[in-house]
């Protein structure tokens, strides 16, 4: 996904680009993932200037492409099961307001007006009206499509990276594949977990893990579930320090009537064997907020790999040490949301335009700054 | 039976021939097993037979070797130790670590329809040790009407008539290509219906290519001998390279187009004739079901006809320690081979679990080459009967390639040629094809077929899916918590949605 708005966005502003996978479109992350658009879930922060900046642009992106990319602005709806959950919960929305977020508070009496079939003892909860989704494989052939169809965008399919080819001074003139060389003064790292090896390629660190997500999927049901409703329960959490967090599961369903529960959060590598506990809180946490769901049957489970950096920024920008490279990667669990503003950030780069915000944080050598650890 | 909280020495899951002989087996030679079958009552896809409710007088009309069956029969119920877990639906196959014991979670009910609070049961199996027995299931390359009324599985009709004995029609045409066509020939012949053609799309001349194989295998000759004098016998006369191309009719299947092929298995233009029939029983081979491994990443291996199966060591074990196969799941070779693999696995788990030398010496090395001559046979036939590249010329645009999510071949194609799609997954992310009820057990082989048309696409891997089977959320949410994961006090993102 990062990969194509990047090219779609540079293709645009006149460049020429060719995008290089050693798989098919979506063959990574993004097709192993899910396709939430949410401001609700940050923080005021970086990210959530980030993820504001994309709900803008993805407007009018969905307004461009067909509508197979399956834009749809539906909300989010966090609830809250304690009185402890929705003081956190509404702290947290009263922050997000003041930077830029539209959310509503509902008491526990109106929740029902947003989604019938809730659990009936729910304390209360928050509207974030601004909270979309996408499908992201077919988002990201569509831009890539729309790309190839301005003349300057050639698509390299099936074709791995093995070299970032650098001048003499250091400066990169390309990359080798196994098919041979692709020139270029300009080289976007947007391989997302895989986001390290490459780096290492050019010679320099960029400490991206995998961290490994399941999602469930139900046979379709008539709807049941109109927002993307999810619980305030890693709120709380994160207010009190508890040690023992746990990841809130997104609820939605969707226009073709299966429901999509995501996603677990563990850090195992690059392991795909099921783990049947993170089915077990999904499950659970789902049917929690939504009884019904209990007689649902989960036609198929998938699991992907988020690109994380220690910090859960991403890596937005050229890197000083190697002139010529750029990273887009490392997005963590937002990278669909966040995959516009970092096309246009990149893009601004590579054409010396004023970025849209403030890069810093997401500078790529940040982490070649702070002491190696003992 | 072990005692109650300890795992059992060894779970055999699949009780068709393979699950069986090894079940038997480990269980005469006195390990603790648990045999493990979705289906209410042994046997699997060949000793397949009618519930004993039905009451049917001679089970045995459809089976050669019934006796076979029922001797593995009465030894399981004559052995002690063996805990019989039919109607046990097994949706994944876990273990914490290498060396730890297995554990299998099953569907045990279907659920009260009426009661939202019992989403049927679950339980979990756990052993020391694991025999994967899971056979196959068959492979079907769509064409133009497929979807009709009165088209059916040529595995299919053969499992209709053991264990319903209702036939498809009155006139069927048996179509496709491999082995189960002449068995399901036969038996709808027998079973009293007209069969006016069997169309095989190979040659069959790639048997005369492995003589020796064929040499080896006296009793597969005679199989296919008894196949061709009973179609003789019923004046059905099989056509080679051939295939039927479409089948045509308003509210059910009227009649078929028979088109020849060329050597790729492209259709030849104006070789077509049609043929009048009430039903149509087609078929392309089996496809072992392989998901409950390849999902922890068992190594595989690909046969000559394209299918994967599970690699496996000399003594049927397979690339993760602990877990071994027999019958289908180690590759499409029929219930001989099955039986062979199953007493063969189940001597090498014995062997492993009790520490001592895998004896007596000679049985198995008689098994092993018995199992070997099998294999190179099964070998054979997989590369004979490969289904040839140009199938899909017989594809029409609008021709739906999966069924459940009604996406047609037009639609596979663009994805590929103008959206980037080169392998199957990226297909279902595209079109939604394999995204419905079967999962892409159905529409796989064409989809993968589809994709392979991109000049730069990569082979399609195995299948891999997490769940073998739908799961209720509330099974799933009812099972006991696992202990929680490692504490990530420094990780303030831990706990976000998404
Ligand atoms: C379970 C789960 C749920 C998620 N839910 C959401 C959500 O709801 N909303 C959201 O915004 N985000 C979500 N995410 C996160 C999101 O999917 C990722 O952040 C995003 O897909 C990352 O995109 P990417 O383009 O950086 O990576 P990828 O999609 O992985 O793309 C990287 C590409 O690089 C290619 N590549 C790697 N190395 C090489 C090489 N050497 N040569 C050539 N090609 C190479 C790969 O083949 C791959 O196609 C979720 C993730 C998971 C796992
Ligand atoms: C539809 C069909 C019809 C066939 N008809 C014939 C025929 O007429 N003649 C012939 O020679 N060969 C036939 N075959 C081939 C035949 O299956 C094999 O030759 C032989 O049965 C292989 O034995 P097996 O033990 O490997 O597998 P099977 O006999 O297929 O047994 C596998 C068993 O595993 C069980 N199982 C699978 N997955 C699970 C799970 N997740 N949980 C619980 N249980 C599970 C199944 O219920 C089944 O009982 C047919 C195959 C199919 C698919």
């Amino acid at each position: 996904m990062i990969g194509a708005a990047c090219a779609h966005y540079a293709s645009r502003a006149g460049l020429h680009v060719t995008v290089v996978d050693r798989g098919p479109v979506a063959g990574g992350t993004t097709g192993a993932g899910e396709g939430n658009l949410l401001v609700s879930d940050k923080e005021p922060g970086p990210e959530l200037r980030l993820a504001l900046l994309s709900t803008r642009l993805w407007t009018e992106l969905a307004a461009e492409s067909p509508p197979d990319i399956e834009y749809e602005r539906k909300g989010g709806l966090v609830v809250a099961s304690t009185e402890a959950e929705l003081t956190a919960l509404r702290a947290l929305a009263a922050e997000q307001r003041r930077a830029g977020v539209t959310a509503a508070d509902v008491p526990a009496d109106r929740l029902a007006d947003h989604e019938p079939h809730l659990a009936p003892d729910l304390t209360g909860g928050c509207h974030y009206p601004q909270d979309a989704q996408v499908q992201p494989a077919l988002a990201a052939a569509h831009l890539l499509r729309a790309a190839v169809g301005t003349g300057r965008l050639s698509l390299r399919l099936g074709e791995e990276v093995t070299a970032v080819l650098t001048e003499k001074g250091g400066a990169v003139r390309g990359v080798r594949t196994a098919k041979g060389e692709i020139r270029a003064p300009h080289v976007v790292n947007a391989t997302g977990a895989w986001g390290g090896r490459l780096a290492r390629m050019a010679g320099v660190e960029l400490p991206i893990r995998p961290r490994r997500g399941f999602v469930l999927v139900t046979e379709p049901l008539p709807r049941l579930v109109r927002h993307k409703v999810y619980s305030a329960e890693y709120v709380a959490d994160v207010a009190s320090g508890s040690a023992a967090l746990q990841t809130s599961a997104v609820v939605e369903g969707t226009q073709a009537g299966p429901v999509l529960i995501g996603a677990s959060r563990e850090r195992v590598g690059f392991d795909r064997a099921l783990s049947v506990e993170a089915l077990r809180r999904l499950a659970s946490q789902a049917t929690r907020l939504f009884p019904a769901l209990a007689r649902a049957r989960a036609l198929r489970a998938y699991a992907g790999f988020r690109p994380y950096l220690p910090d859960h920024l991403p890596a937005i920008g050229p890197d000083p040490r190697v002139p010529g490279l750029l990273h887009a990667c490392g997005h963590e669990g937002a990278g669909i949301g966040l995959a516009p503003a970092t096309g246009l950030l990149i893009t601004g780069f590579l054409t010396e335009a004023e970025p849209p915000l403030d890069p810093s944080p997401f500078a790529p050598e940040r982490f070649a700054r702070e002491p190696a650890p003992p | 039976m072990p005692s109650p909280g300890d795992p059992y020495d060894v779970a055999v899951l699949g009780a068709g021939p393979a699950g069986l002989a090894a079940a038997v087996t480990a269980a005469e030679q006195g390990l603790t097993v648990a045999l493990l079958d979705a289906a209410q009552q042994p046997g699997g896809q060949y000793y397949r037979h009618p519930a004993p409710a039905a009451r049917a007088t001679r089970p045995d009309a459809l089976h050669h070797d019934w006796r076979v069956f029922a001797g593995l029969r009465e030894r399981l119920d004559a052995a002690e130790g063996v805990t019989r877990l039919y109607g046990h639906h097994v949706w994944s196959m876990t273990r914490e670590a290498p060396g730890s014991p297995w554990s299998l979670h099953a569907l045990t009910g279907e659920g009260d329809d009426d009661d939202a609070s019992a989403p049927g049961t679950g339980t979990t199996v756990q052993a020391r040790a694991m025999l994967l027995a899971t056979g196959s299931h068959e492979r079907h390359l769509p064409f133009p009407g497929w979807t009709l009324p009165g088209v059916v599985s040529a595995g299919g009709a053969q499992a209709m008539l053991k264990s319903g004995l209702a036939l498809p029609g009155t006139r069927v045409v048996v179509a496709g290509s491999g082995p189960l066509l002449l068995a399901a020939a036969t038996s709808l012949a027998a079973a009293g219906a007209d069969v006016p053609e069997v169309i095989e799309a190979s040659g069959y001349l790639g048997y005369a290519r492995h003589p020796a194989a064929l040499a080896a295998n006296p009793g597969k000759l005679t199989e296919a001998a008894r196949h061709g004098a009973a179609l003789l016998r019923h004046r059905v006369r099989p056509r080679t390279r051939s295939a039927v191309t479409e089948a045509h009719g308003a509210d059910r299947v009227e009649a078929v187009t028979v088109s020849r092929l060329g050597r790729d298995w492209r259709p030849v233009p104006g070789s077509e004739r049609r043929v009048a029939c009430d039903a149509l029983a087609v078929g392309h081979g089996l496809v072992p079901r392989t998901e409950l491994a390849t999902t922890l990443g068992c190594a595989t291996r690909r046969a000559a006809d394209g299918t994967y199966a599970l690699e496996l060591g000399p003594l049927q074990e397979t690339s993760l320690r602990g877990l071994w196969a027999a019958g289908e799941t180690s590759g499409v070779g029929g219930a001989q081979a099955a039986l062979v693999e199953g007493e063969l696995a189940a001597l090498a788990i014995t062997a492993r679990l009790t520490g001592r030398r895998p004896a007596p010496a000679r049985r198995l090395r008689a098994l092993r080459r018995r199992r070997d001559h099998l294999r190179a046979f099964a070998d054979a036939m997989a590369a004979a009967h490969a289904p040839g590249p140009g199938w899909t010329r017989w594809l029409g645009d609008d021709t739906e390639v999966c069924r459940c999510e009604e996406v047609t071949a037009a639609r596979v194609r663009e994805a590929v040629a103008d959206y980037g799609a080169r392998d199957p997954r990226s297909v279902k992310l595209l079109t939604r094809a394999g995204m419905g009820w079967c999962q892409g057990r159905v529409c796989g082989t064409a989809v993968a077929c589809l994709a392979a048309a991109a000049p730069d696409a990569t082979p399609a891997p195995p299948d891999r899916r997490l769940l073998a089977t739908p799961v209720p959320l509330g099974t799933l949410a009812s099972l006991t918590p696992a202990d929680p994961p490692p504490a990530a006090p420094d990780d303030p993102s831990e706990g976000h949605p998404s």
